[in-house]
């Protein structure tokens, strides 16, 4: 199959491909780069690296703090990446918009200022990468809370036939991920968040793996909070973003103390301000943020749909391409169009540290071993995996070049 | 290409990881350790049975690559039946290999099969492989020392 005749593609793939200079890159003693390790990290854009250049080239000095041109055009590139965000995820508000370190702080800021005590209960999901657990288990380890978690399908789903069981009025958080790194699971959030909401609990959205992929409308899924990291959507590592509704975020109590994140400080006491400046203390990452807002801007101007749909086909394309493999399994859905574009699967017979080794030394890039998910790999009953993960300039081609590369695998550790 | 991985996944590499030697967990044991490569997952429970200052056993159960399969396997016929100082010394003379970088020759008098991994040194994502097994036989059998003393 070529890439012409795979409906849903971006047209003028090879248009945005070039946007990627690392693309173009060679390895493994002159083969091309197949980066397919997206869902770990995306690659970056011309644009982003440009916005970044030239901010720390004509624009560099502290934010909201310095009196000076500097300080007035820098505070502007890092507001204006703040309201590039609101609109990339439907923010009402852009002073719901709060930069941290990335996915993880946002996850952790959560659990730390979300109020819980002893009764209370915090109900997250068996597919969770490690921060959306870690995180609660602390939570609760601290309050005194308890910790639930909806188990999976053996398809890979969530099992929510025991819903109704795990989420009651003692609920105060229900924490999930929208799109799962590890069996690409698309979940159901709009339910998910209903059902927090019939309890009063708050709603958590993991959407790390979702805002690269699929078009994000916090104010459409009704959730309190979303939280998603700058490096996987073509944007620097070193920002995250945390959303909340304004309401709920200026009612926490605050995350780090600091600098900004004050209204007045005396010895005694201090008042905060309120969101998003309320959470971030200290100097922020100014110019990850300023390289976030380009790359979110250049995700909207490809368009979040159109992206999407190309990872459908891709992810439809590649899941075709494995089933050839012998050996080969899936773990997760095998339906693309209720996935997303991270496909997890195992070989008999080879482990995935070795199947990582030999696509290497051919160029091809992918992850191999628990992907930050433990439980998720232990439900199936197996203790790591091999991860192809596309994206917005992932090609067919691809995706031959590492079913190519399984088979030439299978045929190194004599497996026929 | 595969020259490069020739160099990586020698026979005797492949060969102990479809066979692994002394493989399963064994009665006696004065110590039984488990470690955990927290990169990848690979996971190893490894005890030592000493007995007159010799490592009398070290049995093993673990899950992971070829790499850290075959090392294990390596590990437990070059250091069972010897007295625990040499094995200590040859567990020295493993760990220089690994960390070389690819330039320390290796002593085939000393290090036997062991020899394979001098390509493994090269890999550095890989080195932590060869290790795990090693690492937990060394933490092991300080314990079990530990224990005969206290
Ligand atoms: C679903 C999910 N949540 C959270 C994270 C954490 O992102 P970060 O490491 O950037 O904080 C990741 C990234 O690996 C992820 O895939």
């Amino acid at each position: 199959m070529t890439t012409t005749q795979l409906a849903g593609l971006l047209p003028e793939l090879e248009v945005i491909r070039a946007d990627f200079p690392i693309l173009s890159r060679s390895v493994a003693d002159g083969r091309p780069l197949v980066y397919l390790d997206s869902a770990n990290t995306s690659q970056k854009p011309q644009v982003v690296i440009d916005t970044m250049v030239d901010h720390l080239e004509r624009h560099n000095a502290n934010v909201a703090r310095a009196m000076h041109a500097l300080g007035a055009e820098s505070t502007e590139a890092f507001e204006g990446a703040r309201d590039k965000v609101a609109a990339f995820i439907n923010a009402p508000s852009r002073n719901e918009v709060v930069f941290t370190k990335n996915a993880t702080e946002a996850l952790n800021l959560l659990a730390r200022t979300l109020d819980l005590g002893p009764g209370d209960n915090v109900v997250i999901t068996e597919m969770e990468h490690h921060s959306n657990i870690v995180s609660w288990q602390l939570a609760c380890e601290r309050s005194g809370a308890e910790l639930r978690w909806f188990g999976l399908t053996d398809d890979g789903r969530l099992d929510l036939s025991n819903a109704d069981a795990l989420i009651d009025e003692h609920t105060k958080v229900v924490a999930f991920t929208w799109v799962s790194n590890m069996l690409g699971t698309i979940n159901p959030v709009t339910d998910l968040v209903a059902r927090a909401k019939a309890f009063g609990a708050h709603s958590v959205i993991d959407a790390s793996q979702a805002a690269p992929q699929l078009p994000v409308d916090v104010a459409a899924t009704g959730c309190d909070f979303l939280v998603f990291t700058g490096h996987k959507v073509v944007g620097p590592t070193g920002v995250g973003v945390l959303w909340g509704r304004e309401e709920l975020l200026n009612g926490l109590p605050p995350f780090h103390g600091g600098g900004e994140m004050i209204e007045t400080v005396t010895m005694a006491r201090s008042t905060y301000a309120s969101a998003p400046h309320r959470f971030e203390a200290g100097t922020p990452p100014i110019v990850e943020a300023v390289g976030l807002g380009a790359a979110v801007d250049y995700l909207s101007h490809i368009g979040m749909d159109a992206i999407h749909r190309h990872e459908q086909a891709i992810t439809a394309y590649a899941l075709e391409g494995l089933r050839t493999v012998p050996g080969l399994t899936v773990l997760g859905p095998l339906d693309a169009t209720e996935r997303g574009g991270a496909i997890s699967f195992e070989i008999d017979g080879v482990h995935p540290h070795d199947v990582a080794q030999v696509l290497d030394s051919r160029g091809v890039a992918i992850r191999a071993g628990h992907h930050c998910a433990k439980p998720a790999h232990a439900r199936f009953g197996v203790q790591s995996s091999t991860r192809m993960s596309s994206y917005l300039y992932t090609t067919p081609a691809e995706v031959d070049a590492l079913v190519e590369g399984l088979e030439y695998t299978r045929s190194y550790f004599k497996l026929g | 290409m595969s020259q490069q991985l020739d160099a990586l996944y020698q026979e005797i590499i492949l060969d102990h990881y479809k066979n692994p030697h002394h493989k399963g967990l064994r009665e006696p044991f004065e110590a039984e350790v488990h470690h955990v490569n927290p990169t990848c997952g690979d996971e190893v429970t490894l005890r030592v049975h000493v007995s007159d200052g010799t490592v009398a056993d070290v049995s093993y159960d673990s899950v992971g690559c070829s790499i850290s399969q075959a090392s294990a396997s390596v590990l437990t016929d070059l250091v069972i039946g010897k007295p625990v100082e040499e094995a200590m010394s040859i567990h020295e003379t493993f760990l220089t290999l690994m960390q070389g970088k690819g330039a320390v020759e290796p002593d085939e008098e000393v290090l036997e099969d062991a020899i394979a991994f001098a390509g493994v040194a090269k890999f550095p994502a890989r080195v932590k492989c060869a290790l795990l097994s090693w690492m937990a036989w060394k933490d092991a059998t300080a314990r079990s020392l530990e224990d005969s003393h206290g």
